[in-house]
């Protein structure tokens, strides 16, 4: 009988287990923008060490979860537009200032998903070049938040690396990613290419670079 | 006599609205989002507007319903897309209406410039991107920056929660977001507010944006609710 052969999705973390990769790796009290999508996860993860302070770009400083059905307000809503709370210590502001809060530079963390991420740190996230071009805060977050996380699959649904040695999509930002959470690793981005930090458990180094275009290091 | 800015009437909130005007819209999707107002757009009747707002609107109801009567030739905005926007997109696809993609800090940052007398600025947003092209660049301290200018508008139409007759708003949670900035940017800034109070009853220490930004106010005590109204299939007019 033959060993059966694992999928690349078989193989990887689930979104649980990379969301809490990078929820270890944002320090107490930081001040974190989560982009919308798998990102929002992280929050789950936090553990009881450490509080963190999440910037919605509407105008939303100190994010509380989801609200229940019966406490739903269509005028306190994320990012995403979608209902949301405030927190104990929170506060409002004006779309100017809560810019001011990212482009400032006041930002520690934001965590953005990607459709291509480049060996110089270039992304691409907001734009696959059809339909109608929508930017959102996306660039405003990468040129300036302090620190750029990327939180994506490895590989594009068609099975294509979305970790490359040039974007081919319209750049969000240009050498603006400093680390990259995937479901098959965790990668520094730096002068010499990918800097492998930690590699799923199931794959080597060797299968990682067949699945990255672009050089992969230890 | 006493300064009053209150009117009763939409149609007298939207007087002096010209065809060809440059209009900004308050709200984040539909938090603060002035449908009433939007509606009375569409009973005033003007056309050929250039609108300035965060999105592009939802359904056949605020935004999306001016739209879909084609009064405006152009929408300068960060995000067009939306699972619940209709008419935007029709016209779009069609070639029938002109959009400016903007990213949002420097949406709100360029309405605030023009509220504050700054003619243009420089900024790291967009720097290496397609949204940079044809823009100036400048090196500071050895980092690239692109040069955006300000966006000024005719009118500003907004939804604060609280204001007396001089024109002393607030707003409610996350409803407040481009609102002040878009009532300093416009020539006249045009209020629907939930609730009149006394000039007494205004505490000073919590006036998000004083009087001297607004020129009208009405009250709406009860407003559309964007969400309920498309759930509810609401289509205006």
């Amino acid at each position: 009988m033959t060993k059966k052969k694992l999928t690349n999705a078989e193989k990887g973390w689930e979104r649980g287990v990379i969301a809490s990769k990078i929820a270890n790796d944002l320090p107490h009290a930081s001040y974190v923008n989560l982009g919308i999508g798998m990102p929002e996860l992280v929050s789950q993860h936090i553990k009881d060490d450490r509080e963190i302070i999440y910037h919605s770009e509407n105008g939303l400083l100190g994010m509380g979860p989801t609200p229940n059905e019966n406490e739903i307000d269509f005028d306190l809503i994320n990012a995403g537009k979608k209902p949301v709370t405030i927190l104990p210590g929170g506060s409002f502001c004006h779309h100017a200032d809560s810019f001011s809060m990212i482009r400032g530079g006041h930002i520690d963390y934001c965590v953005l998903g990607a459709m291509e991420v480049s060996m110089n740190g270039d992304l691409a996230n907001w734009s696959t070049g059809k339909g109608i071009p929508a930017v959102g805060g996306a660039m405003d977050l990468v040129a300036g938040a302090k620190n750029v996380f990327v939180m994506t699959q490895h590989l594009t649904k068609e099975g294509k690396p979305k970790l490359v040695e040039k974007c081919t999509l319209p750049l969000t930002g240009s050498g603006v990613v400093s680390r990259v959470y995937t479901d098959y690793a965790v990668i520094d981005i730096t002068k010499e290419g990918f800097k492998v930090v930690e590699i799923n458990e199931n794959l080597s180094i060797e299968y990682l670079q067949t699945v990255t275009e672009g050089r992969v290091y230890q | 006599m006493q300064i009053n800015k209150i009117k009763t009437e939409i149609a007298e909130m939207l007087s002096d609205v010209f065809d060809g005007a440059t209009i900004m819209v308050g709200g984040f999707g539909e938090a603060g989002s002035p449908i009433e107002l939007l509606h009375g757009l569409i009973d005033h009747g003007a056309k050929d507007l250039t609108i300035i707002a965060n999105n592009s609107g939802n359904g056949r109801v605020g935004l999306g319903a001016l739209i879909g009567q084609k009064q405006v030739k152009k929408v300068i905005c960060s995000f067009a897309r939306s699972a619940k926007g209709i008419t935007f997109q029709e016209l779009y696809n069609k070639g029938k209406i002109e959009l400016e993609v903007v990213p949002q800090g420097t949406l709100a940052e360029r309405i605030r410039a023009a509220g504050s007398g700054i003619p243009a600025f420089y900024t790291a947003t967009a720097v290496g991107t397609p949204l940079a092209i044809g823009k100036e660049e400048k090196i500071f301290n050895g980092k690239k920056y692109i040069l955006e200018e300000a966006l000024n508008a005719d009118f500003a139409l907004v939804k604060a929660d609280v204001s007396d007759r001089y024109g002393n708003l607030t707003f409610k949670k996350t409803a407040r977001n481009f609102n002040p900035v878009m009532c300093m940017a416009a020539k006249q800034s045009l209020i629907q507010v939930r609730k009149l109070i006394e000039p007494h009853q205004t505490n000073p220490e919590n006036v998000i944006t004083p009087g001297i930004f607004v020129k009208k106010i009405i009250e709406i005590d009860n407003p559309i609710i964007e969400t309920n109204a498309i759930e509810e299939g609401m289509i205006y007019p």
